[in-house]
């Protein structure tokens, strides 16, 4: 476990242009560069955004990464709430759920 | 010169990126009342625009988190996002580095601010600057706040931050404006996106418009997070807006809760001429 050094290569990737640019071309070789788990490796390349949500990433470095994934809103939300039903509740981190329903 | 302008808006990304799933009254309101901010900042002539932000994540990590931070750059880019995502295009926007490094200097007689030269732009910046300067033609004087990443300033040095930054407008001869950008209660980003506590939201509101120091700092964090969601933490940039215009009161032209932006939207402008 890592949340750190995964929140960190995600924070790079958002708003660095260059570095989303090498990490399309080659992902493993990018996250060489962090101390992260498999787990957290395999959230990542995939991306399994609802994953990383559950890791405890910070909602706000995990959304800007969701976006440049391409995720629309609705399937941004919905990729959470289907992993907290699939892994149960975040395991650490400010962005634990409540009941997560929203209310849209 | 001094202190010109003075408000508060919401920053939320759906504003501008899910405007096609909101209500249409919403989006008529809210985006009316964002105009009616940008009249009232454009008849106040300013030579530059200072934004409180809550940005995040856009420069700023645990590696190395300044509480405040103020930028000195000559050009900032936004939005980091995808601004198809954001809704709002990729741009330039013109910084005032001389004008910067006299604030910077000033405020540190009072508080321990950090700089920047290099700062890159989120929705916390462009989304109010999409509706108040459009053209991007206005100097803009980056201003952070941590309110994202633990452990967070307290709400009485953000009021002193305030009053620095008041000071340092004062000492200039330029005329500035200010604007504090944040949510409320809220719980972005989150699958509980679109929770608001309005009726927190509207009292939190009154003691801002009443320039209610007392009030505004008898929140805490532990109890915010509760009733008010992680988004809650940035009612610092409200509560520094009411520091920098301490003994005025102000109004708050918009309040709507609107789940699809995530946030009880809000414009609120201070009156500089009235006292609490």
């Amino acid at each position: 476990m890592s949340l750190y050094y995964l929140q960190k290569v995600l924070y790079e990737l958002n708003r660095d242009p260059g570095l989303q640019d090498k990490f399309r071309v080659d992902k493993a070789a990018v996250l060489a560069g962090y101390k992260l788990d498999e787990e957290e490796i395999e959230a990542v390349k995939k991306p399994d955004i609802g994953l990383l949500y559950i890791l405890g990433v910070n909602g706000q470095i995990l959304m800007h990464y969701a976006a440049m994934c391409g995720y629309t809103w609705p399937r941004y939300i919905q990729a959470m709430r289907d992993a907290l039903a699939e892994h149960g509740n975040v395991r650490a981190g400010l962005y634990v759920t409540t009941d997560g329903k929203g209310a849209i | 010169m001094s202190l010109v302008f003075a408000g508060v808006c919401s920053h939320g990304p759906g504003i501008t990126g899910r405007s096609a799933m909101a209500d249409p009254d919403d989006v008529a309101t809210l985006y009316a009342a964002m105009d009616g901010m940008r009249e009232a900042l454009q008849a106040s002539r300013p030579d530059a625009l200072l934004v409180i932000a809550a940005e995040h994540f856009a420069n700023f990590f645990m590696n190395n988190m300044p509480a405040y931070c103020i930028g000195m750059g000559e050009e900032y880019e936004g939005p980091i996002e995808d601004p198809e995502w954001l809704g709002v295009p990729r741009t330039l926007v013109p910084g005032a580095p001389d004008l910067s490094r006299r604030i910077i200097e000033r405020t540190l007689q009072e508080v321990d601010v950090a700089y920047a030269q290099e700062w890159k732009f989120d929705h916390g910046i462009m989304v109010p600057l999409h509706f108040l300067t459009p053209r991007y033609d206005l100097p803009i004087i980056p201003v952070n706040i941590n309110c994202q990443g633990p452990p967070l300033t307290p709400l009485h040095r953000a009021w002193t931050f305030g009053q620095a930054l008041r000071k340092a407008c004062e000492a200039v001869p330029e005329r500035i404006a200010l604007v504090g950008t944040g949510g409320i209660s809220h719980w972005p980003a989150t699958p509980d996106s679109g929770r608001i506590n309005a009726a927190w939201d509207r009292e939190f509101l009154e003691r801002w418009a009443a320039n209610d120091r007392e009030g505004l700092l008898a929140y805490t964090d532990e109890q915010t997070y509760f009733d008010a969601g992680q988004g809650g933490f940035e009612i610092r940039t409200y509560i520094a807006v009411a520091g920098a215009t301490e003994g005025c009161t102000a109004k708050v032209h918009y309040y709507r809760p609107i789940p699809i932006f995530a946030v009880g939207c809000t414009v609120g402008i201070v009156n500089l001429e009235a006292q609490a």
